[in-house]
């Protein structure tokens, strides 16, 4: 135990990282590092078909092989599930939900469809085992493109829906249309976002143990163990309350390991089935097809302005592939960002449209931003439009629509509770110099020169921290977005701090620990956060969607006051004071009027569990636990400009600056605060010019590995520059969500930038992502 | 089945292999020594680099049986005395990792890239690292302590 800390206060600071010690040695608990005892390896045989009928799957071959314990058909194990793989998002009443099991039976849907299952005592002869396995497949057509997946004749993904429109989700005030077609311009631009595939750096695994008495022990490489949990006792039939679910170190999710993927329930089905743990790790050609996609998404955004850039309405129209299957939240995704597309920008009439489409292709899901960077992307290329479309800069057209006053309810019926979005242009322009950005321009331009420069913006506001379970049960959500905290002083005044929160990556072991230390008036040294056990936390909603902070953060606070709460009757007891007549300070209960009679909360903590004069009726120990549920959203924003060099010959772009100021509020660790903001900055310019999960017309994957889908590497980039305003979020801690705001508010940024290198050429729009070749095209297209 | 003799960390270790077991998966499986990871199927991401013979080598492009009388650095060896390497010292300090999955091979080849004297300015680094990815932190702190430890600005 160390000295408790008094100032500076751990809240604010950049605490240098509690994980570190074990990662930086190589000592992570990564789910691929575990071994038990008579541990089998599970190999899964994909359809190399985007569609076909299944015909004979023949084992024989497999079940002879070297090594091999057992092999199973999607059609032996379908009595195995209770229920299929859960999709808890039905965002509309009529949405169409197809069955969705571990294994396919009839028909393959997507290239990596799973179609066998094979067990050996290792990796390698698992796998030799499944590339022995003869399935009879029947082609059949397919489709991987959402428009055409609508059309008349198209290729059914499953047939007896009788269409591939899965819902279609509208959010629209009154009388759009009547103020469009008032307006005195309209703008109206149409995008493809194509498919993007997350690429966490450690593939999916998994560990299954089934005991003797039918319990269950999930190791899986996974952003949800509490939910997954829950959906595994609806998949399996076993009872949640035989079910433990852990994550360990877990290396990068960004949505993707936001899930209840069919290898979970295969490794428990299996481990039940042979009385054996069951080890499953993905291989990264694997990842491609069997982890979700994110985007694929086309849009048609429609501004309705006056002549002198007051927006009067925002329309979008926008088709939003699935997938083969609906995983956990497929259809909801583009809902998450329903609500922001009128932005930073005060937009009295609103109306967006979803239509959720059925292709021949891996699922898609929660990928970093989640339907935000969508409606960012349409929205902010489009301001860029209309601005020159009304011959106003683009940066007043923004300044002249931004809200101004907080809160705001927005036409779409959220209120934003604070924000300063002119502070962080302003900022940003402090940082930028845009004057001389401007004049290496026009020099560059005057000379003819073959690289010329651009720059872009993009000023954003997003909507995370999932959520006000009302609202989700509003809009059809299975389930709460609460989330808990428990605080336990030990005897001797340690303290454990246990989260529903799941990091992988976002450092909650410092920051939970910079918080209850501040608030306790500990030493971070002497908390402890425990995570990711859904044994050692029964309460949790796990981490995505930025909601960790804003939600389990602010339960961490709730959990210290109760905790302090009851420290305080102690204190009382035996001072023999008031409660009231006791103040609390730098972890130390002090009498008003009294500085000498005082007693420090790690003390309190040796009489909570010693017993031995507490008040009547106290139980022993000091421990406490919050669950807080969220009244809103939590709402960042900033402003961000990229500036970019185009070759106009080879239409190769490189990135020369990128300069963001965001508004999270609050910080308690600044340091990883930029670590957050840098790493979804570059998914964001990933997204904007080198990334693309593309598919043939019938949905074979051409992308298929990191060779071919292009990661970018640190050659690629230039160190960021970053800065932040604060206003104070409406919570105790006075925090907003920071794990997306740079991918949202990055790719449209660049895109902008890019165009705007080449707009005295008369190009007005790249498609992403824009590579050296479609950037000659767009190029040459205006050319000719 | 082949004999191989390999040090791997200072110490000596003689084992059976199979022909096609990948270097990293005799280090991983055959060794435990799992702080090397595996990230891809193509050697792109370096997740899986080692130092052999002192040179990063991404441990997913060699076979076991290629180590045969190498000496072998991974990530469990660079600390010494329990004291962080400078490289993994910097690395904490400056916040260059997240999730911490490709950390043991981005320390590796930094280590090397430092040893070799290319780490020479931001530009330098930036192209020594190109084989290595990460998803978390965009390089910018992975750039700013590689830079530190080598003493050069960034």
């Amino acid at each position: 135990m160390t000295a408790v800390e008094t100032a500076p206060r751990a809240v604010g600071a950049s605490v240098k990282r509690k994980e570190d010690a074990s990662l930086l040695r190589g000592r992570g608990t990564f789910v691929d590092n575990m071994a038990l005892p008579g541990m089998v390896y599970m190999a899964v045989v994909r359809s190399p078909y985007p569609h076909a009928r299944i015909g004979r799957v023949d084992l024989s071959a497999a079940r002879a092989a070297e090594g091999v314990i057992a092999a199973f058909s999607g059609a032996d194990l379908a009595d195995d599930w209770k229920g299929g793989l859960p999709c808890a998002w039905p965002v509309t009443e009529d949405i169409k939900m197809p069955p969705h099991f571990p294994l396919a039976t009839d028909e393959a849907r997507y290239q990596g469809d799973g179609v066998a299952v094979i067990v050996a005592e290792s990796r390698a002869l698992a796998k030799d085992a499944a590339e022995l396995v003869e399935v009879a497949y029947e082609p059949l057509p397919s489709t991987a493109d959402v428009e055409k997946a609508l059309e008349d004749g198209a290729p059914l993904v499953h047939g007896d829906l009788g269409t591939n429109e899965c819902y279609v989700w509208k959010l629209e005030t009154d009388d759009v249309q009547a103020a469009i077609d008032a307006a005195d311009v309209v703008v109206t631009r149409r995008y493809f976002q194509p498919r993007l595939i997350p690429n966490a750096i450690e593939p999916r695994g998994m560990l299954a143990q089934v005991g003797p008495a039918g319990d269950v022990t999930l190791w899986s490489a996974t952003q949800v163990p509490h939910i997954l949990r829950f959906a595994l006792q609806l998949v399996l039939g076993i009872p949640e309350s035989k079910i433990r679910v852990i994550a360990p170190d877990v290396g990068g999710g960004f949505g993707s390991k936001l899930n209840v993927y069919a290898e979970e329930a295969l490794a428990v089905a299996l481990a039940k089935r042979l009385g054996r743990p069951v080890k499953w790790t993905e291989e990264r050609a694997e990842n491609y097809v069997a982890t979700i996609h994110g985007r694929d998404v086309v849009h048609e955004l429609t501004f309705a302005a006056t002549r002198d850039g007051r927006i009067v309405a925002v329309k979008s129209v926008a088709t939003c592939a699935m997938g083969a299957y609906l995983q956990l939240v497929t259809p909801g995704i583009p809902l998450l960002g329903a609500w922001i597309y009128s932005g930073p920008y005060a937009i009295p009439n609103y109306s967006v449209t979803f239509t959720g489409v059925f292709t021949h292709t891996t699922p898609t899901d929660a990928y970093r931003g989640a339907g935000r960077p969508e409606a960012t992307y349409v929205l902010e290329r489009t301001m860029d439009a209309l601005a020159a479309e009304l011959g106003i800069d683009p940066l007043e057209l923004r300044r002249r629509n931004f809200v101004t006053e907080f809160p705001h309810t927005m036409a779409s019926g959220l209120t934003i509770d604070a924000g300063d979005y002119e502070a962080c242009l302003d900022k940003l322009l402090e940082r930028l110099d845009l004057d001389a950005i401007r004049a290496d321009q026009a020099a560059r331009r005057d000379r003819g020169d073959v690289k010329q420069v651009g720059v872009g913006f993009s000023t954003y506001n997003e909507m995370c921290g999932l959520a006000p379970s009302r609202i989700l049960g509003a809009i059809r959500y299975a389930v709460g977005g609460w989330d808990a905290a428990t605080i336990r002083f030990q005897p001797l005044g340690t303290v454990q701090v246990v989260t529903g929160t799941s990091p992988h990556g976002q450092s909650h072991e410092t920051t939970w620990a910079q918080i209850a230390a501040d608030q306790l008036g500990v030493s971070v040294d002497d908390v402890e956060v425990l995570h990711g056990d859904t044994a050692v936390s029964q309460l949790g909603m796990d981490t995505y969607g930025s909601r960790s902070l804003t939600v389990g953060g602010i339960a961490l606070y709730h959990a210290s006051q109760k905790v302090i709460a009851k420290a305080r009757r102690i204190v009382a007891h035996q001072l023999e004071v008031a409660e009231d007549d006791l103040e609390f300070a730098d972890g130390t209960f002090t009498v008003r009027g009294s500085p000498d009679r005082s007693m420090g909360i790690q003390a309190v903590a040796f009489q909570a569990h010693a017993a031995h004069n507490l008040p009547d009726g106290m139980e022993p120990g000091l421990e406490e636990t919050a669950v807080f549920d969220p009244p809103n959203f939590s709402w960042p924003s900033g402003a961000h400009a990229a500036v970019v060099e185009v070759d106009t010959e080879t239409g190769d772009t490189r990135l020369l600056r990128y300069v963001a100021v965001d508004d999270v509020g609050n910080p308690v660790n600044p340091q990883i605060i930029d670590g957050q903001v840098h790493g979804g900055i570059t998914q964001g310019i990933a997204a904007a010019l080198f990334e693309e999960g593309a598919y043939d017309a019938d949905g074979n994957l051409l992308t298929t590995t990191m060779t071919t889908y292009l990661v970018p590497s640190a050659a690629e980039l230039p160190s960021f520059e970053t800065d932040r305003t604060e206003t104070v979020a409406d919570n105790p801690l006075g925090v907003k969500g920071v794990g997306e705001t740079g991918t949202i508010a990055a790719a449209p940024a660049v895109i902008n930038a890019v165009v705007d290198a080449l707009s005295h050429l008369g190009v007005t729009d790249v498609p992403l992502p824009a590579t050296p070749e479609r950037v000659w095209k767009a190029i040459e297209e205006v050319a000719s | 089945m082949r004999r191989v003799a390999l040090t791997v960390n200072g110490v000596r270790h003689e084992l059976e292999v199979e022909p096609r077991d990948l270097l990293v998966y005799v280090l991983r499986d055959r060794l435990g020594l799992t702080g090397t990871n595996v990230g891809c199927d193509t050697s792109s991401c370096g997740a899986c680099t080692v130092l052999v013979n002192g040179e990063s080598v991404k441990s997913c492009t060699m076979l076991g049986v290629q180590a045969d009388g190498l000496e072998l650095t991974t990530i469990e060896g660079l600390a010494r005395n329990g004291e962080l390497h400078a490289v993994q010292q910097a690395f904490h300090d400056h916040h260059a990792l997240q999730c911490g999955y490709c950390t043991p091979g981005m320390v590796l080849a930094a280590v090397s890239l430092i040893e070799s004297g290319e780490a020479t300015d931001e530009d330098a680094i930036r192209l020594g690292l190109e084989g290595n990815l990460c998803r978390c932190t965009g390089y910018h702190n992975i750039v700013k302590a590689v830079a530190a430890a080598a003493g050069v600005s960034s």
